[in-house]
């Protein structure tokens, strides 16, 4: 287990343009980390720096103060998940677990305590004498993912993509455990997604990277709450944040001609820069018209069975708010009611603090 | 246009892969396919598409059969799961592709390229190559050409599996209106109860090649005739528990007893099989008129927006899930509460007896 800091690191497959741009960062010893990121975002090629499949073109990777940039794999003692499962079909369950430990040269009761313990941890007990190649594939993905999480001594696990492949039952099962297995064990986890739910769920401290760079590094509730850039409020929450054009003067905000009360005053905006505010759906809902409501037009309603958010439109502008449950929804017109503490406001696609 | 499936079952090599499956599409509809991997699918729609024959039943197209026709006699388009374009082809090519084997003319085809573009948002891309653009935008360019045939028949297994997570939640705002433009019998396919939900339509609750439940989807959703068809259509997944009915009290398996309130009153004496949605069960103090159980936590899983709270009690485990943030220990005791009001209530063989009215 390795506290890992990478130091002004950045990456380019060459043809000028960075893969990953500089950054400077530190991951604690035993946190569960999510690096979530659309494809494209630079997420895979991170992690393939910190597990040694890629040289990165400048900077450090250390892992304990020691500088491994240019250690091999094997070298960095990490244990690796993919997305696909890895196993070997013609070995037991307890075999394909005691492989890792057996190939390190561990003592054969040193590696039977340890198999026993995974394989409770991940429910694979009643199996570990059977063989792996009539598994179903979620069941040879535990296997994986127990595979992953053998090694007591590794410095790092790194998981990529890990759930894709697994129906949406099965996902929650995996999910908690792995969490749980994270609280059990006190190893270094790192987890790359593009699906904000595993994120959110898995990790303590969940990395956003956005075209080649961090851009926002938290726990899931600063990320849902207080978005340090527009494309963490887009990309976090489902729907993501309303993210729309305002004038912002002191203490109010005009979205399409209307006016919009802030909590919060903000007189230094600078100048020139493209200011918008964001505000989660579940942070404005929907109401009778009355006076001094911004009026909207419901163009759809969508029902997620515990939640119904309305697609509403002002003039130019989308929005999607919150259908209180038990309110029944106007057909054309209907008032939006906003929760200031939860208005925030962005110059150039970042937060600004506003003066209390 | 309606295709009708009549007593169709089909079996492979000695396995029973659809089992007497009997439905009607409409033109104009959209008709999603829910179903765990293996639940039967894509049988369906291979059957629907005449790419399959049924081992028994018949398939009728406006009430005319047409069991054993030649596929190509139909006028179907699909879209799988993986993206499949032409890589060499331009995405304008890609999409006129269909309608130059079927030899429209020159006029024709570029004014229906450019609709299916503008619906799709690909107008700006329409002189890359495919492997120029993102996943969405390949799967767009694919929906596009399936669109562009003017199928009477248009079938998506899966479209949007293998996108990213926030390009899946834009495709599915789009997609209810690009149904509605298009007028042909749409058919969707999803492992998915958010996607049933956010796509609307009507639901077919898919099971080992059965069709459990066939409906309006908020209906389906809010009355699944069996456990079975809860199961399917929930997630998280559905939370069950056995009750026995007797000497005037309800009498959980476990050990609680409650009163007899709300739809537990309509029913007579005998055991019960209760389920109900993460959002149904309540973790909070016990308020009158509820049934309180003490639970164990297992972990917790925020959101952000909301928290995911597993709990164990005497041999079940639940989900509850609660809006904000919600921190919980493992281990920790927690009491957890259902509303009599807002469950299902399953016979012992699984069928529906009680629901909370449809709002």
């Amino acid at each position: 287990m390795a506290r890992i800091d990478l130091v002004d690191l950045a990456h380019s497959y060459g043809g000028g343009t960075y893969a990953l741009k500089p950054m400077t960062m530190t991951w604690r010893q035993g946190g569960a980390y999510a690096l979530l990121g659309p494809s494209g975002c630079g997420k895979t090629t991170l992690l393939n720096i910190i597990s040694g499949i890629v040289t990165p073109s400048q900077g450090k990777v250390l892992f304990d103060g020691n500088d491994i940039t240019h250690a091999s794999t094997r070298e960095r003692n990490i244990a690796q998940v993919f997305q696909f499962p890895v196993i070997y079909d013609t070995m037991t369950v307890g075999e394909n677990l005691a492989f890792p430990l057996k190939n390190r040269g561990l003592p054969r009761d040193k590696i039977a305590a340890r198999v026993g313990e995974i394989a409770k941890l991940l429910d694979l007990t009643p199996y570990l004498d059977r063989k792996a190649v009539r598994l179903s594939a979620d069941a040879k993905q535990k296997i994986s993912l127990g595979r992953g999480l053998v090694r007591p001594d590794v410095a790092a696990v790194l998981f990529d993509e890990p759930l894709t492949v697994i129906d949406p039952h099965l996902k929650w099962e995996l999910r908690s455990k792995l969490k749980a297995l994270h609280q059990a064990l006190d190893l270094t986890m790192i987890y790359v997604t593009h699906d904000q739910t595993e994120a959110l769920t898995f990790a303590d401290t969940v990395v956003v990277m956005h075209d080649g760079a961090v851009v926002q590094s938290g726990t899931p509730e600063d990320l849902f709450a207080r978005p340090a850039h527009t494309f963490v409020g887009y990309f976090i929450g489902s729907p993501g944040m309303n993210i729309v054009p305002a004038g912002v003067k002191g203490r109010e905000a005009v979205v399409s001609g209307h006016v919009i009360g802030l909590n919060r005053s903000y007189d230094n905006l600078p100048a020139g820069g493209k200011i918008e505010i964001g505000v989660r759906p579940e942070f404005v809902h929907v109401a009778d018209p009355a006076p001094g409501l911004l009026s909207a037009q419901i163009e759809r309603i969508d029902d997620l069975g515990r939640v119904r958010f309305a697609r509403v439109r002002i003039g130019d502008v989308k929005f999607a708010a919150t259908v209180p449950n038990g309110v029944a929804v106007p057909e054309k017109t209907v008032g939006l009611v906003f929760d200031p503490a939860h208005i925030h406001v962005y110059s150039d696609s970042l937060l600004v603090e506003g003066r209390a | 246009m309606s295709i009708t499936l009549d007593k169709v079952s089909r079996d492979v090599a000695g396995a029973s892969w659809i089992r007497d499956v009997s439905l009607t599409l409409e033109r104009g509809t959209l008709s999603v396919l829910l179903g765990p991997t293996l639940s039967g699918k894509t049988s369906i729609m291979r059957l629907l598409a005449g790419l399959d024959k049924p081992t028994s039943g018949r398939v009728l197209v406006d009430g005319k059969d047409v069991t054993g026709f030649d596929v190509r006699k139909r006028s179907v388009a699909m879209v799988y799961q993986q993206f499949i374009n032409y890589p060499t082809l331009s995405v304008y090519e890609n999409i006129a592709s269909p309608l130059r084997v079927q030899g429209v003319a020159r006029g024709e085809i570029e004014s229906r390229v450019r609709d299916a573009a503008r619906l799709l948002k690909l107008e700006p891309y329409l002189d890359r190559t495919p492997l120029q653009l993102s996943g969405g935008q390949q799967q767009r360019t694919a929906i596009a050409r399936a669109l562009v045939k003017r199928a009477d028949l248009v079938l998506l297994d899966e479209p949007l599996a293998n996108l990213d997570y926030k390009l899946r939640e834009e495709l599915r705002t789009e997609l209810p209106r690009i149904f509605e433009e298009s007028g042909a019998i749409f058919v969707y396919a999803t492992t998915e109860p958010s996607e049933a939900l956010l796509l609307g339509g009507r639901t077919i609750c898919m099971s080992e090649g059965r069709a459990l439940q066939v409906g309006e989807t908020p209906l389906v959703y809010r009355r699944p005739e069996t456990i079975e068809v809860a199961e399917v259509f929930s997630d998280p997944p559905l939370n069950t528990v056995g009750i026995e009915k007797k000497n005037g009290s309800i009498f959980y398996s476990g050990g609680e007893r409650a009163s007899v309130t709300g739809l537990y009153e309509g029913l007579s004496d005998g055991a019960y099989r209760v389920g109900f949605r993460a959002h149904q069960l309540e973790v909070a103090n016990a308020s009158p008129g509820r049934h309180a159980f003490v639970t164990k936590v297992s972990v917790t899983e925020i959101t952000g927006s909301e928290s995911f709270v597993h709990l164990t009690r005497e041999g079940y485990n639940w989900v509850a899930v609660l809006p904000g943030i919600h921190e919980f220990l493992p281990g920790q005791e927690l009491d957890a509460v259902l509303d009599p009001n807002d469950l299902f209530i399953f016979d012992q063989s699984g069928r529906l007896v009680a629901a909370p009215a449809a709002r």
